[in-house]
């Protein structure tokens, strides 16, 4: 349950252009200050936007980080559908709702 | 004074930053409306304007959520995005501390707020001043409803938040001008982005123009989720726009469904 320190990273790396490159220059020493499992570890560094999606990110935190990565509109959206393909459904955070009327 | 205008409108970043991919005929609707509001805006000779927004992670994050914010500072700077992709170019927008700050005062005796004395404005202010105050030469006041990570707050609350601004204005000797920004449906940076639920969107705008509180306070956010997106979650700014209207019903100007611009694009106001 470490959602909360990916969406983190992503929030302060999205406001500052010096927290982005210090993240791009060394991941692995940028994610040192956050709670992360190896899953999430994994797809901020290479980065997976589509396992980051079945993570549970915000788009709206997501889309500017693919973005910041260097993802076109259609990319970044071709990416999240590729992460439902290959990781199955969003397993929790905002996009994990039932689908089911209440 | 009172609340000298009121009204809703649209802020998907695409309107500006994709602008050129709308059908034309429905883009130029919009575009009108919004020339039609920012026309009746300047004739109620407003000292100041809220802006009721709901921001996506610019300024608030899950460390120390607010529910409703509102700006305290005689300046704000937008849009924090990249100026080139939202093609709205990065401006001072002009604020006042002063009027705040009794707003502010005001409000806080029936609800409890965050004050902001910092604010960096995302495309869900700056689209609407772009089109309603293109000179940025109206004092404005950002307020923020939480529409993006529940918990959020409960309808009614965000009726009562409207309320306050209401009765905070009455006592005041300043022309305040209220504007709800949100979308409707819409499911915004997901692989779902470009629905719209047209039929919802008109439903909800009939009881926004009819100021039906009790039929506009009648939804689930569960509900919402699956009818309206996660987006939908962002009819709470119509809501406390509806609320400041002190009971005043409203006509909807423009209701157009574009895909290109993920939400059906909407301007509405309130006969204050």
């Amino acid at each position: 349950m470490t959602l909360y320190a990916v969406q983190k990273l992503i929030y302060e790396v999205n406001r500052s252009p010096e927290a982005l490159e210090a993240f791009k220059a060394g991941p692995d020493a940028f994610m040192q200050a956050y709670e992360l499992s190896t899953e999430e570890r994994g797809a901020l560094s290479k980065p997976d936007i589509g396992l980051l999606y079945v993570l549970g990110v915000n788009g709206q935190l997501l889309m500017h980080f693919a973005a910041a990565c260097g993802y076109e509109w259609n990319d970044y959206l071709d990416a999240m559908r590729a992460g439902l393909a290959s990781y199955g459904e969003v397993r929790e955070g905002i996009y994990a709702i039932k689908k089911e009327k209440p | 004074m009172s609340i000298v205008f009121c009204g809703v409108c649209s802020h998907g970043p695409g309107i500006t930053a994709r602008t050129e991919r709308a059908e034309p005929a429905a883009r130029e609707h919009l575009m009108q409306s919004y020339g039609r509001m920012r026309q009746a805006l300047r004739e109620a000779r407003p000292d100041a304007l809220v802006v009721i927004a709901a921001e996506h992670f610019a300024n608030f994050f899950m460390d120390n959520m607010p529910s409703f914010a509102v700006g305290m500072a005689d300046h704000y700077d937008g849009p924090i995005e990249d100026p080139e992709w939202l093609r709205i170019p990065r401006t001072r927008v002009p604020g006042s501390r002063d009027i705040s700050l009794r707003l502010i005062q005001g409000m806080m005796q029936s609800v409890d707020l965050s004050y902001c004395e910092e604010w960096k404005f995302d495309h869900g202010i700056m689209v609407p001043l772009h089109h309603l105050t293109p000179d940025y030469d109206l004092p404005v006041i950002p307020m923020n409803i939480n529409c993006q990570n529940p918990p959020l707050a409960p309808l009614h609350r965000v009726y009562a938040l409207g309320q306050a601004i209401r009765q905070a204005a009455e006592n005041m000797s300043e022309r305040i001008a209220v504007i709800g920004t949100g979308g409707i449906s819409h499911w915004p940076c997901t692989p779902d982005t470009g629905l719209i639920n047209e039929e919802w969107d008109r439903e909800f705008l009939r009881r926004w123009a009819a100021n039906d509180r009790d039929a506009l306070l009648d939804y689930t956010d569960d509900a919402t989720y699956l009818d309206g997106g996660q987006g939908g979650y962002e009819i709470r700014t119509y809501i406390a726009a509806a609320g400041a209207a002190g009971g005043a019903r409203g006509e909807v100007w423009c209701y157009e469904p574009i895909p290109q611009f993920a939400c059906g694009c909407t301007v509405g106001v309130m006969n204050v």
